[in-house]
């Protein structure tokens, strides 16, 4: 299962690994200093596109293709993490 | 040549990725960053994916691939109504440079009315 990766695959590589870093620490910092919470919930959005680009990365540098199964359960999961959010959003503003 | 162009791929994906995270940085309202994550992400995951198909020859590699790029593509754009219906109506502050809002004095009812 393991692949010759080539010298260009292997610098497109760490190249994904350097930009999503930068874009985690990025959505770090609107997390932080985020004025309202709705600021807060769309850096979770980011985070989530982030990690399974991270993931993505990770097969091609390891050649594990069995961590797919997690980019789908993320997909998932955070679009049942934002209708939670709305509906908390709303229920907050009522009380 | 297969993998110069998964390599293109690659680069091209982190990067939109990374111009999601620096339009999350720097615009200035709930709603501008929600237009920067929505498209720019989707589209950097689909690109990212496209890169595993093409290394990786095989079904099951497709058959996930796909699932994760139709997952992205029909739950991005609901969540982010959602948030954005929820943000509009619990009087999230809106950034300088607005035109009009056709929301506006309009978004009073119950809480089921953001599934609608």
């Amino acid at each position: 299962m393991e692949i010759q990766t080539s010298a260009v695959l292997t610098f497109a590589i760490y190249f994904s690994f350097f930009c999503l870093t930068i874009g985690l620490f990025m959505g770090m910092y609107r997390l932080l200093t985020g004025p309202s919470l709705p600021d807060r919930i769309v850096v979770m959005d980011l985070v989530a596109s982030l990690s399974i680009g991270l993931i993505i990365t990770y097969i091609l540098a390891t050649g594990q293709t069995v961590f797919l199964n997690v980019a789908v359960a993320i997909a998932l999961l955070v679009f049942m993490g934002n209708v939670a959010f709305a509906k908390f959003l709303i229920r907050r503003m009522e009380k | 040549m297969i993998e110069w162009i998964a390599a293109i791929l690659l680069i091209s994906g982190s990067l939109f990725m990374l111009i999601a995270a620096i339009g999350v940085v720097r615009l200035s309202d709930v709603y501008m960053r929600m237009h920067a994550i929505t498209k720019a992400a989707s589209l950097g995951a689909i690109l990212m994916l496209g890169a595993v198909s093409i290394i990786y020859v095989e079904w099951i590699v497709w058959i996930e691939a796909l699932m994760v790029v139709l997952f992205v593509i029909f739950t991005a754009p609901i969540a982010t109504h959602m948030i954005a219906k929820a943000a509009h109506k619990t009087g999230t502050p809106k950034g300088p440079g607005y035109v009009m809002d056709e929301m506006e004095g309009k978004d009073v009812g119950d809480s089921d009315a953001v599934m609608q």
